[in-house]
């Protein structure tokens, strides 16, 4: 018995490599995927090293050039107090992107769990938790996080919990239905028949057959997060304004639309190109991932 | 189908009454004391009390949620400290904006929508497909208050074609459905075409072309046909989420329209309007949804049929 | 012997891999159909018998591939060169087609009368409610007991039996000259698959139409076909009268296939079976297709590929093996 098993983990083991090669090969042919990953990767590199290269401090406050247009000096021209557009949407990367990661690694994580754990044991407490989520879906997206906003206040770590909140359900949906279609695999029941515990079967056969539509779905949350929490931020119930948060930036740049266009023109360019890169890498890595969808 | 309809509306009413009771609990656990705030800061604690004793707060929850649902039914939400009227009266004229902006970004958008669907699933590979997508992936990425503030700077500021903000005329509400519908148009572009896609793989395609039936015929009676089934789906959850939407075009547009009226009524902590008005979109949302279930019932002959 | 109603000569299809990339399917496919005869068309799943007839059909268009060389003559017409409405006239009308799986090949949408009543729009009246009672009466003479039920049903509502029932009936209703029918049993149980047959040879004895059967089992080609064609990795391998195929087969694949069928009788013995798979249409053999699977295989076999020639001068009987002495039957 104990030499089977120890066959069925060397296939498991020695399989993400050659699959991890084959997907990268398939990957690199998909140009726009390819671009929004290096667009995504260069994002993240700013919101970590901003502050080293940059000319301007954030706060600095310059009235001797308020609302300039984009000129040499200010690559993407001033705001109202004279600051450098620029360099607040450089260092407010920090903000808008790694908040909306955060509330979508957490999001994900519990999600996660608790799908893998609801389509795997099922009974009442599959049952729970999607009633749970039904409830949750009875509210739009953008509503729930409105909602736990009102509740809880505005400020940049509610909305991280807000958004969090509206990620839990989709993920607990799609990985119950894929641990459900995993756990009727061949060579599921052949684990479970050899003797494997549950919880073997669970985390070391069940979970990676599911690891595919989650990194997908993960990529593309991380596009809706950012889209809703600066949505959040421009209704005002994010981020402090004073704070170089993007949606933040466009809500205060709102106000001078007619003389400083720049300053709502450039923070909703970088958001839709964020948000855009974090979509078309979703749809590439769909694509290579799985190729029963075209 | 009769039976397929009745159970729909009865797994339903479970859920809206869970909802509105999490509404409910929600909006009493927000800081502050609203017996207090309406009596004023400087009304001493008998005051306060009374006041408390009027509105029913010194009764246990259950109570008093029981009391505001019995109160909804007989058409009292309650009374709206801002505006200093009942909730009711408060609502009911912003009803109208959002409704027609609704309904017009709907239109547009599913029609754009699945057409460039059906095209790029057709033209497949070529570059229609690739322009059809490109159009479909910007529309999802793109935040939709940007989009509102831009088209205004462009179309209503620089070309002076549109008003720039309220509902003064008909051609007001052309740069806010554009905006609503937007993102909905991107969905059901992208869910098209992969319907189609799949449907134009199946059996009954090739047995249609093989009766000789033109390609037009083909693509909309048999694989659009079935297509259909799915995309009325999506279409239908999307208006549940266009009210909600209405959130940020209202704001953006100046809209007094139901979603503009939730921000501003959460700005003021008037929470007796945002819990009629959360009540009222997540129960919309829901009934939207189970509407779309009959209805996809009845397109579908095997749900039909049984 | 009859008139010819379809000539395929030389007939070449390929398959778009990747880009630029193509691979051939079927190649040098030539056999001719009479007037009135069931021809079987058999081999293994992917030896190229449903691009054949998808590729008469002209119904590649919605896969990538493509006939790249030969002739397809239709009552002496060149079936390649037909403009695409002409073509779709053709479809359906005086060529028609069966497909595999019955309960797929339905649009699960709309009802079964609407689907009939189309091909009959199409190519025989304007008039729907003739249309209708055309239809109405060819699923009377497919042996539908209820056929006004029937035709307000939908597709998931009838058995895979009278889905297919529905299906002859409407690649009937036109008169078609030919029927391509691909695989029509496979998808059914056994009992249906004889009745099915039995509909099928008994309406090509009232109609005189001409057969192309498409299928895997050899009971079925015994059962219903006059002449044989063997497909084996695109190519037809050997072509005969059943009668000849079945008693002095020459070709080393046929035998293979025809050792496969259970004997009753021949008792507990394994059950021969062929070795190897089909070849990767990409990684074809340089020769004889059939020589890595080939018992009795020569360094010339494994050469050049041998062409399709008549045995011993017998222009009915057509072999393609340089070794047809060594296979005895």
């Amino acid at each position: 018995m104990s030499t089977v098993t120890q066959t069925a983990d060397e296939v498991i083991l020695s399989k993400p490599e050659g699959r991890f090669k084959q997907f990268w090969k398939k990957f690199l042919k998909r140009k726009a995927a390819v671009v929004s990953l290096i667009f995504i990767l260069l994002m993240i590199g700013v919101a970590v090293f901003a502050p080293i290269f940059l000319k301007y401090q954030v706060q600095a406050a310059d009235y001797n050039n308020m609302l300039a247009g984009p000129s040499m000096k200010h690559f993407w021209g001033t705001d109202e107090f004279g600051r450098d557009v620029f360099t607040r949407l450089m260092v407010g990367t920090r903000l808008s992107l790694f908040s909306a990661l955060i509330s979508v690694v957490i999001g994900t994580v519990i999600g996660v769990i608790l799908g893998v754990l609801a389509g795997y044991y099922g009974g009442i407490f599959d049952s729970i938790v999607m009633r749970c989520c039904d409830i949750l879906f009875a509210f739009p997206d953008i509503l729930l996080a409105i909602a736990i906003v009102a509740i809880l206040g505005p400020g940049i770590i509610n909305v991280i919990i807000a958004v969090a909140v509206f990620t839990v359900p989709s993920f607990a949906r799609i990985m119950r239905s894929a641990t459900l279609e995993a756990k009727e695999e061949p060579y599921v029941e052949v684990a479970r028949s050899i003797g494997c515990s549950p919880r073997r079967v669970l985390w070391k056969h069940v979970f990676p057959e599911t690891v595919q539509s989650l990194i997908v779905n993960f990529t593309m949350r991380i596009g809706t997060a950012i889209l809703a929490s600066s949505s959040l931020s421009f209704l005002g119930f994010g981020a402090n304004v004073t704070e170089p948060d993007w949606g933040a930036m466009l809500s205060q740049g709102r106000n001078y639309l007619n003389s400083a266009p720049h300053m709502v023109i450039c923070p909703g360019l970088l958001i839709f190109l964020t948000v855009l890169a974090f979509n078309l890498l979703g749809d590439g890595l769909r694509d290579t991932l799985d190729p029963k969808i075209k | 189908m009769g039976k397929y309809v009745v159970k729909r509306i009865l797994s339903a009413i479970p859920l809206m009454l869970v909802i509105s009771f999490l509404i409910f609990m929600f909006i009493h656990l927000i800081p502050g004391d609203p017996a207090r705030l309406i009596a004023g800061m400087d009304a001493t604690k008998q005051e306060v009390e009374t006041i408390r004793r009027q509105l029913g707060l010194d009764k246990p929850l259950m109570a008093q949620y029981f009391i505001y649902m019995k109160g909804i039914f007989h058409g009292d939400l309650g009374y709206s400290i801002k505006n200093n009227a009942p909730v009711a009266s408060v609502i009911l004229p912003r009803f109208k904006p959002t409704i027609i902006l609704t309904i017009c970004s709907m239109i547009w958008a599913t029609i754009l929508g699945v057409f460039l669907g059906i095209i790029a699933a057709v033209r497949r590979g070529k570059p229609l497909d690739y322009l059809a997508m490109i159009i479909a992936i910007s529309g999802i990425s793109v935040p939709g208050f940007w989009l509102g503030l831009m088209l205004i700077q462009f179309f209503s500021v620089n070309l002076g074609w549109f008003p720039t903000a309220g509902l003064t005329m008909a051609k007001s509400y052309v740069l806010p459905s554009i905006t609503m519908g937007c993102g909905i148009m991107a969905i059901l572009a992208r869910f098209t075409r992969s319907s189609m896609l799949e449907n134009l793989r199946k059996d009954y395609v090739r047995t249609a072309r093989a009766k000789g039936m033109s390609e037009p015929k083909v693509i909309l009676k048999y694989a659009f046909r079935n297509s259909l089934i799915e995309v009325v789906t999506v279409a239908g959850l999307q208006i549940g989420g266009l009210l909600t939407g209405s959130v940020m075009t209202e704001t953006v547009f100046s809209i007094p329209g139901l979603g503009r009226l939730l921000v501003d009524s959460i700005n003021f902590r008037d929470y007796k309007v945002v819990q009629a008005l959360l009540m009222f979109f997540s129960l919309e949302y829901i009934i939207i949804n189970l509407i779309v279930d009959i209805v996809y019932g009845f397109l579908n002959p095997k749900v039909r049929y049984q | 012997m009859g008139e010819k109603v379809l000539e395929v000569e030389h007939l070449r299809t390929e398959f778009k891999q990747e880009k630029k990339k193509y691979v051939t399917a079927i190649n040098d496919v030539s056999f001719t159909l009479n007037e009135g005869e069931i021809v079987g068309l058999v081999g293994e799943s992917g030896c190229g018998k449903s691009v054949t007839s998808l590729s008469i059909m002209r119904l590649l268009g919605d896969t990538s591939g493509r006939v790249t060389q030969g002739k397809i003559l239709f009552k002496g017409q060149d079936v390649l060169s037909l403009s695409n409405k002409q073509m779709r006239n053709l479809r359906g009308g005086r060529m028609s087609m069966i497909f595999q799986d019955p309960m797929s090949s339905l649009n699960p949408v709309t009802r079964i009368e609407t689907q009939m009543m189309e091909t009959l729009l199409l190519h025989r009246t304007k008039d729907k409610a003739q249309a209708r009672r055309m239809a109405a009466e060819m699923l009377k003479k497919v042996g539908i007991p209820d056929v006004e039920t029937t035709l307000r049903s939908y597709p998931h509502q009838l058995s895979g039996g009278m889905c297919q029932r529905v299906m002859i009936a409407m690649s009937m209703s036109c008169d078609p000259q030919l029927l391509i029918a691909d695989e029509p049993t496979t998808a059914l149980d056994v009992t249906i698959q004889a009745q099915i047959l039995e509909l099928m040879k008994k309406l090509q004895r009232e109609e005189k139409t001409t057969i192309l059967l498409i299928t895997h089992d050899l009971g079925v080609v015994a059962q219903m076909c006059s002449r044989v064609l063997v497909m084996y990795a695109g190519r037809i391998v050997e072509e005969a009268p059943v009668h000849e195929l079945f008693y002095n087969h020459r070709h080393p694949y046929t035998q293979g296939l025809i050792d496969c069928i259970p004997k009753i009788g021949s008792g507990v013995r394994r059950l021969p079976s062929i070795r190897g798979s089909v070849p990767d249409l990409a990684l074809m053999p340089a020769g004889c297709k059939f020589a890595p699977r080939c018992p009795f295989a020569s360094d010339e076999c494994r050469k050049n590929e041998p062409e399709l020639l008549p045995y011993e001068g017998d222009p009915t009987h057509l072999v393609r093996c340089f070794r047809t002495k060594e296979v005895l039957s």
